[in-house]
């Protein structure tokens, strides 16, 4: 099939960008999206151009690396998938297809569809960690996680921090990242010990970052390529209730 | 201190104000509707009003208090947020919010300003003094404040201001109902959207009482 893609293209952080168009020729239906941008590559270098600058890796929706808005869609129309997961045989001949980098301010381009997204490592950095003595591995059970615990927390765990709820939220808020990490440590018993000072830490870390705050649209949900679900962004704001009481260790 | 500077303390005062309110238009709906119960009854619903004396004052006080927490933390989270997002996509597609989540400030606006309006119709009386209860005869020794209504929204002008208000209180509560349980941390997941339902519903009871008032005397249903 035949397609008009319209990339956004941009020199360098500074630079101006615009939408670039751009024909993509004889796509096979069994392409993955990138790969189809790969070939559009391909006959830009041939002819001496810039080729599109995109961010990428495993190419197997885990790394969370691919991070595209496919005709205002963060990852494409396709639900729970990544834009490195997304296959032509979604789109049909002679389709536009608009692709665009995320944008919020908290991510700053850095060429075409590449944003950098440090600002999600600084909020990991903040709080989302469990401090432990390192050394022998612990024995199996040695603390015992009821099953329905264990599976909230690996729900919780399949962000792959990609950024695609962020790219998604009408305020740039990265609640849901934050969200994720915050519920799956406060569920577990490793994670306990620190949750007070998590929430609050990895909070105020999403707004020094420049994001924005969340008011309840649930677009993040809709648009996660792993379908983290907002209710850990309920059990965010509980476990920020929970560290205004007080406590007798006077933290 | 955290809960005024916070990302989710400022929406933890903004839950906690907005709730409250949501308490004080019931009471205030409750109190209104005493009009399709005849000029008896709304007169005698005003008149107790009156005799609360300091209460009143104290009561307005805290109706202050929660209306600037509530706008002051509105208008500042607003404005974060758009700094925060400040270039559209070329495309732009939304998925599951909706148009009353996406202009919360702006029917809150609305609703402020209707507020200073409301007040200085029925409260101060300045804006209508021809049939401001203060000049109205007095019935059994007391206001006339069922008149007062009645001749107010027999006026197309301000029964269409009523309106447009009530418009934007529908639309704030249709998001507004609901949104508080999941800011305060009560939802679980699956049951976020039967309080979403629930909340709308609420929020289509509200507005069609409150449109019911001025809709009904201007169509000289009530007069
Ligand atoms: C009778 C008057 C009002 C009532 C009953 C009311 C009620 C509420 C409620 C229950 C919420 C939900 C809080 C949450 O998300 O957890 C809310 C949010 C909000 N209200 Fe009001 N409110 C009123 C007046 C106003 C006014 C005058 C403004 C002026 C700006 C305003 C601006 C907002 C904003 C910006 C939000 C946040 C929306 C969001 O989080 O998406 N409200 N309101
Ligand atoms: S490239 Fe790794 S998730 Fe898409």
């Amino acid at each position: 099939m035949n397609l008009t893609l319209h990339v956004w293209r941009q020199k360098g952080p500074q630079a101006k960008g615009k939408l670039e168009t751009y024909q993509a020729k004889n796509v096979s239906p069994d392409q993955s999206f990138l790969e189809m941008l790969d070939e559009v590559n391909d006959d830009l270098i041939k002819s001496g151009k810039d080729p599109i600058a995109f961010d990428h890796d495993c190419r197997e929706g885990i790394c969370g690396m691919c991070s595209q808005v496919i005709n205002g869609r963060p990852h494409g129309h396709e639900e729970r998938t990544t834009v490195c997961q997304l296959h032509m045989r979604q789109f049909n001949d002679g389709d536009e297809i608009f692709v665009e980098p995320w944008r919020a301010k908290a991510f700053p381009i850095q060429k075409d569809l590449i944003v950098d997204r440090s600002s999600l490592d600084a909020i990991m950095q903040s709080g989302g960690y469990t401090s432990c003595h390192t050394g022998g591995v612990p024995d199996g059970n040695t603390f015992p996680i009821p099953k329905p615990v264990a599976d909230y927390a690996m729900d919780a765990a399949e962000c792959i921090g990609c950024g695609a709820c962020i790219a998604a939220c009408p305020n740039s808020s990265a609640m849901l990242y934050t969200s994720a990490k915050v519920a799956q440590l406060a569920a577990l018993p490793q994670g306990k010990p620190e949750a007070r000072k998590r929430v609050k830490a990895m909070t105020e870390a999403l707004l020094a970052e420049g994001f924005g705050n969340c008011t309840n649209h649930y677009e993040c949900e809709a648009a996660c390529p792993k379908g983290i679900s907002v209710k850990f962004i309920a059990k965010l704001n509980r476990e920020y209730l929970k560290s205004m009481m007080p406590s007798s260790l006077g933290e | 201190m955290n809960l005024f500077t916070s990302t989710v303390g400022r929406k933890i005062l903004m839950a906690v104000t907005g709730l409250m309110l949501v308490g004080f238009i019931t009471v205030h709906l409750l109190g209104n509707l005493s009009i399709f119960w005849g000029a008896d009854a709304i007169n005698a619903y005003a008149k107790h009003l009156h005799d609360l004396g300091p209460l009143v004052w104290i009561f307005r006080l805290v109706m202050l208090c929660l209306f600037a927490i509530h706008i002051t933390f509105g208008v500042q989270l607003y404005l974060e947020n758009k700094a925060a997002n400040p270039e559209p996509y070329a495309v732009q597609k939304t998925l599951v919010t909706t148009f009353s989540a996406k202009t919360m400030v702006f029917t809150g606006l609305i609703i402020l300003a209707f507020l200073i309006y409301h007040l200085l119709h029925f409260t101060v009386q300045v804006t209508n003094p021809d049939i401001s209860a203060h000049n109205l005869p007095l019935v059994d020794g007391h206001l006339d404040v069922f008149t007062m209504v009645v001749m107010s929204f027999q006026k197309v002008f301000i029964a269409i201001i009523y309106l447009i208000a009530m418009v934007a209180l529908f639309l704030h509560l249709s998001h507004g109902v609901s949104s508080w349980v999941q800011t305060l941390g009560w939802s679980t997941g699956p049951s976020q959207d039967k309080v979403t339902a629930l909340g709308k519903l609420v929020a289509i009871v509200y507005g069609l009482a409150y449109i019911a008032i001025p809709l009904f005397i201007l169509a000289h249903i009530v007069k």
